[in-house]
């Protein structure tokens, strides 16, 4: 991993006191001010000694446009799990079992780690797909209906609708 | 009964037929892939629609199973991911149907097939 320059590390560890912050109001579901206090000292403590390990981005990731995307990709990704879903149901109740499974590779233009996990569970999520692997920028994808072999057919119809997303936020 | 109560018991039962759905999946699936298939979509978002339905009749634990849903959809993928690639490293190697078996598995261009492991199997 590269080294990071001092106002990376700031804005990370922004980024990072925020979302986490975020999640203690949830977890205690309450405004009292002595639990906002112990709160921000704890999640400030964490994010400090977590800069290097748990960090994906730096302070434009809470830009409203990125923000308006991820709020974007979440329906998007909904939808395709709701698909996904009675997808399943369908192949599982009919009782010929349709399925004629394969796995199939393609490559990815997403650059940082972050986004291809992200991209990677998405896939796993949708119709018909599960990610066995992601080596440098191919994604092996073991599908349960194999309709082309080729990498690009292939990313069109798995991963494309992602892509265009995740490429606006990363 | 309050129109949450209502709204909450619906997505109970969405969520514990999908569950169903996933463990008949189990069953019937040929192979460790195509369960996993079924396994990680059904119970993702069965667990995901039971736990909404749980903070619905209890309106005080909402964001609580809000975080919880996050969880499950960050580690759920993950997991069945890291079962896969261990399986497959293993020597465990997906069923193929069609007759093109040469090119219907990519992956193992990264894990060359053992031929002695494969007749085990």
């Amino acid at each position: 991993m590269q080294a990071l320059t001092l106002n990376q590390k700031l804005g990370r560890f922004i980024v990072n006191w925020v979302f986490l912050m975020l999640l203690w109001i949830m977890f205690t579901s309450t405004f009292a001010a002595q639990e906002l206090i112990v709160g921000g000292l704890l999640t400030m403590i964490i994010s400090l000694l977590s800069i290097r390990l748990f960090t994906c981005c730096d302070l434009s990731l809470l830009s409203p446009v990125k923000i308006f995307w991820m709020v974007y990709y979440f329906g998007v990704f909904l939808v395709a799990l709701i698909q996904a879903n009675l997808d399943v149901a369908r192949r599982v109740i009919s009782p010929s079992l349709p399925i004629n499974p394969g796995v199939v590779k393609f490559k990815t233009k997403l650059k940082t780690n972050y986004s291809k996990m992200v991209l990677a569970n998405s896939i796993t999520l949708t119709p018909g797909t599960l990610t066995i692997d992601v080596v440098g920028d191919t994604f092996y994808i073991h599908w349960i209906d194999v309709q082309t072999t080729d990498p690009e057919k292939a990313f069109t119809e798995i991963a494309e609708s992602f892509e265009k997303v995740l490429l606006k936020i990363f | 009964m309050s129109i949450m109560e209502i709204i909450g018991g619906i997505l109970i039962i969405i969520g514990s037929i999908f569950l169903f759905l996933g463990a008949l999946g189990i069953y019937r699936m040929p192979d460790i892939y195509n369960r996993l298939q079924a396994g990680t979509k059904a119970t993702t978002l069965g667990a995901m629609s039971l736990i909404l339905g749980v903070g619905f009749l209890e309106p005080s634990w909402m964001l609580k199973s809000l975080v919880l849903i996050i969880f499950i959809a960050y580690s759920n993928p993950i997991s069945s991911h890291a079962l896969a690639r261990a399986t497959y490293r293993r020597g465990h190697y997906p069923l193929i149907l069609s007759d093109d078996k040469e090119n219907m598995d990519a992956y193992q261009e990264v894990v060359p097939h053992e031929k002695e492991k494969e007749e085990k199997v």
